[in-house]
């Protein structure tokens, strides 16, 4: 579903390339296009929230208790609060690119990409090896997916908040790639603001599923 | 010139190499783990998954993106083929809407045949009761199959109509996104590929909707199936995001969004349905997927503690039939609106009058995709939901009714008193009045809870299914394949034939669908291959009878229009630029369209239904200085 994101990746003038127009037809600006890009970006975010809603339904339907009660298993709090923090001070850093390359400040642009990309990193890590427990050597982790509805929701979320963290990932490597070979400027980084709305929106997603998972509801045992 | 040179057959090549290349991996994975190398679910799953990506690499429709994270800028226009003949656009991956059109459309009416051919095949078995020819395992999957690829068909047809027409009709150059548009198309030929493939590894017996538990415990089909439908949903959604923008953001000066053709208005409102809803089909599926293959238990109600509370932990059936329905409902908004739009758009040009009501037709569009979201649970006031939610269902289902009414009146307040030209087009325009009525007035008999009991899973629901969609679709889309026939090629269809077609096609439906309505009304279940043939004292046959052979003579009708068409791409008699007299932007430039529609920027001018009105235009294509 990257496909959209990268679609408005596109930073050249379209000006330029456009042969075939003549005489007193005026060309859509960069500016046009940018406006077109943005707003096929929030139908796009539009679109993606009606998936996450409805792993947000998933998990309000099936968490249940023996009476009908709102419940949640239990997981690690201090893994899922170290990577909530982690996320949440990426958006920071993305949003600090963002800024240096309108203000052309290149090196401040393309060092917080980085370390965007390297917390997004550290995220999808604290995620797949300390509350997954994928590396049983290294943490043991609290579910497995065939854990009834619990490893089914908390794998099912967790993997598709995950898997929308990874390709931000690579968008921002690929744009931190570009960036150094010098594509973008002050006026012209749509490919940079697409990156960055995509992550500020999955971060976003978080905020939403962070408490639906790790903090509503009283937990109840799950047995192995 | 090697075959190589066609994209899809490039594409075809990636699609087997990209199956190999999954199952490999899996196979590779499972050595690694210490497993037995070849289990057939997952390597055909993660196979499956490669296969979409092996095409569209093959194909070439992620080329210019993948230069794009190269930094390599590539052209907006990439014009005709330059060293290949012009046809091989329509085998290839190409960014003009007008070829991007044409291929969704044609590979619509391919699949409409396969859909077709299948229902033909059960429709047969069902002809007399016992079991003749087919087996009960080999019927479901071909029910299930008929379902399933009628509803890709129809995604194609409106996907086909909406890419050609929009842009010429807000008279922009092209879509907002080409390269988008062109990756909506095709998504939906690997989809199609696996889909189709899936009935070779077993099939899926539980029909189109795929209700756990069975889909859950199901043959291999069924994870080919969820694929191939979540490929053709990607393409929805990129395909109605694209289509949003491009009616937001690139109609000319003086278009406002109630002086736009009311075609546009019917788009847009089926894009925002398609954009949101189809996510929740695609959630549900792959639900069911991970539930197959990982063992994640969402619609497993097993419950985790056993004997001490055999409920909790368990999954839950009925929510599957939520998030289901909650796409599956909205969809038949999505399938009929444009239709409807079809039918009002033709109207006017043929009665030479302006459209009655034109914001009452616009809005009416927007309420019925509203009112879609909060009527899904119509579908389930048997699945052992909450009381509670019927009630609010029901009205909300009869509310529906509203919208559409106010459609049909707009439509006889067109044609009052106008002078209608009985031309193909119209025909087909009036005969999806008729036949959508059908399906209108059997629709609150089943969204009301007390009648729907009875009824429910009945093959009156089928009848009711099938009347909708083609009042609400086939028959507007036929229309709009007669009506737009002569833009697209520049040639005529013949009209004898075209009105042979319908005279063959219109009462055939409506013994078909009354046919169904009235087998079910005598005890006939949906899905299953036998029936007792002394249901409804011993006629009951003679009506299946009667539906099989209408289904015969709808079959032959569309065999009719195709060789109609196929006849006289090529060599029918010149049609000139705009022999419907219609206002519309499409109509003022040559037939067939050149690379570039529109010659200078569209003005406009007038409204666009004044017909009658004398000296006056919608719209204007000539370049300022020529007036």
């Amino acid at each position: 579903m990257t496909a959209t994101a990268i679609e408005h990746g596109r930073e050249h003038d379209h000006a330029a390339d456009d042969h075939h127009h003549t005489g007193e037809i005026d060309l859509p600006t960069y500016q046009e296009y940018t406006r077109r890009n943005r707003l096929g970006m929030w139908l796009f975010f539009a679109s993606e929230a009606f998936l996450f809603l409805a792993l947000l339904v998933t998990r309000f339907y099936l968490w249940r208790g023996p009476h009908g009660e709102v419940v949640r298993p239990e997981l690690d709090q201090f893994a899922g609060l170290v990577v909530t923090a982690v996320l949440l001070l990426s958006s920071y850093f993305m949003n600090r690119a963002e800024v240096s390359i309108a203000n052309d400040k290149r090196t401040d642009f393309l060092a917080s990409l980085l370390i965007t990309a390297a917390l997004g990193t550290a995220f999808l890590v604290g995620v797949v090896v300390w509350e997954w427990g994928m590396f049983p050597g290294i943490v043991k982790g609290h579910l497995k997916p065939t854990d009834g509805v619990f490893g089914a929701v908390v794998f099912g979320m967790t993997g598709m908040h995950a898997l929308h963290v990874l390709s931000g990932v690579v968008l921002i490597l690929n744009v931190w790639w570009l960036g150094r070979k010098g594509h973008f400027s002050s006026e012209r980084h749509w490919g940079v603001e697409a990156c960055a709305i995509y992550w500020h929106y999955v971060d976003l997603v978080w905020i939403f599923f962070y408490p639906a998972i790790y903090l509503i509801g009283s937990t109840i045992e799950v047995p192995h | 010139m090697s075959l190589f040179t066609l994209g899809i057959a490039r594409g075809l090549l990636g699609q087997v190499l990209g199956m190999v290349i999954g199952m490999l991996l899996t196979c590779a994975v499972r050595i690694l783990l210490g497993w037995e190398a070849w289990a057939a679910e997952p390597a055909w799953t993660v196979g499956s998954v490669c296969s979409i990506i092996g095409f569209l690499l093959g194909v070439g429709s992620l080329d210019d993106w993948l230069k794009w994270t190269k930094g390599i800028p590539t052209p907006f226009h990439h014009g005709p083929p330059v060293d290949k003949p012009a046809w091989t656009r329509y085998f290839s991956v190409d960014y003009n809407h007008k070829v991007i059109g044409v291929q969704y459309t044609v590979w619509g009416i391919l699949l409409l045949m396969v859909g077709g051919t299948v229902a033909m095949i059960f429709r047969t078995e069902l002809a007399r009761s016992g079991l003749q020819f087919l087996g009960l395992d080999l019927y479901n999957s071909f029910i299930g199959m008929h379902g399933m690829i009628m509803i890709f068909a129809i995604l194609l047809g409106v996907g086909g109509m909406a890419n050609y027409l929009v842009p010429l009709m807000i008279g922009a150059e092209d879509m907002a996104f080409p390269r988008l548009n062109a990756l909506g198309f095709w998504f939906n030929v690997p989809g199609s590929v696996l889909l189709l493939l899936s009935l070779f590894i077993g099939g899926w017996d539980a029909g189109w909707t795929a209700y756990p538990p069975l889909s859950a415990r199901g043959p291999i089909g069924y994870q080919l199936f969820f694929l191939g439908v979540f490929a053709i949903g990607l393409s929805s959604i990129v395909g109605s995001l694209n289509l949003l923008v491009t009616i937001l953001r690139m109609r000319p000066p003086g278009m406002s969004l109630f002086r736009m053709p009311i075609f546009c208005w019917a788009v847009f409102a089926t894009s925002l349905l398609q954009l949101t809803a189809t996510q929740l089909i695609g959630t549900s599926f792959l639900m069911v997927s991970v539930q197959r293959a990982l063992g994640m238990g969402f619609f497993d109600p097993r419950g985790i503690l056993g004997e001490v509370s055999p409920m909790v932990g368990g999954g839950d059936p009925v929510l599957f039939q939520h998030l289901f329905w909650f796409y599956s409902h909205p969809a038949v908004y999505i399938f009929v609106l444009p239709g409807l739009g079809i039918v009002s758009e033709l109207l006017p040009v043929f009665s030479r009058k302006p459209l009655f009501g034109y914001k009452w037709i616009a809005l009416s569009s927007m309420a019925i995709a509203i009112l879609g979201f909060i009527v899904w649970g119509h579908h389930m006031f048997v699945s052992g939901y909450n009381d509670i939610l019927r009630i609010p269902f029901m009205y909300a289902t009869l509310l529906v009714a509203i919208p559409t009414g106010v459609k049909f009146f707009s439509w006889l307040g067109t044609m009052w008193g106008g002078k209608i030209h009985f031309d193909t087009p119209m025909l087909f325009v009036l005969g999806a009045i008729s036949v959508f009525l059908i399906g209108g007035l059997s629709g609150p008999i089943l969204s009301t809870v007390p009648t729907d009991f009875p009824l429910h899973d009945s093959y009156f629901v089928v009848g009711h299914f099938h009347a909708t969609m083609f009042g609400g679709f086939v028959f507007p889309f036929f229309a709009a394949l007669y009506y737009w026939f002569p833009k697209v090629t520049g040639r005529m269809y013949n009209e004898t034939l075209g009105k042979i077609h319908f005279y063959i096609m219109t009462p055939a439906f409506w013994v078909q669908t009354l046919g169904q309505m009235g087998v079910g009304v005598m005890g006939m279940r949906r899905r299953i291959a036998d029936y007792d043939p002394t249901l409804g004292a011993g006629q009951i046959e003679a009506w299946h009878m009667a539906v099989t052979i209408a289904g015969f003579a709808i079959a032959f009708g569309v065999m009719l229009m195709l060789w109609n068409f196929f006849q006289n791409a090529e060599v029918g008699a010149a049609a000139g630029d705009n022999p419907w007299r219609s206002r519309s932007p499409e109509w003022q430039i040559p037939s067939p369209i050149p690379e570039h529609s529109f010659p200078a920027p569209v003005r406009v001018v007038g409204e666009p239904y004044d017909y009658g009105l004398a000296d006056s235009g919608y719209v204007t294509t000539a370049s300022p200085g020529d007036d």
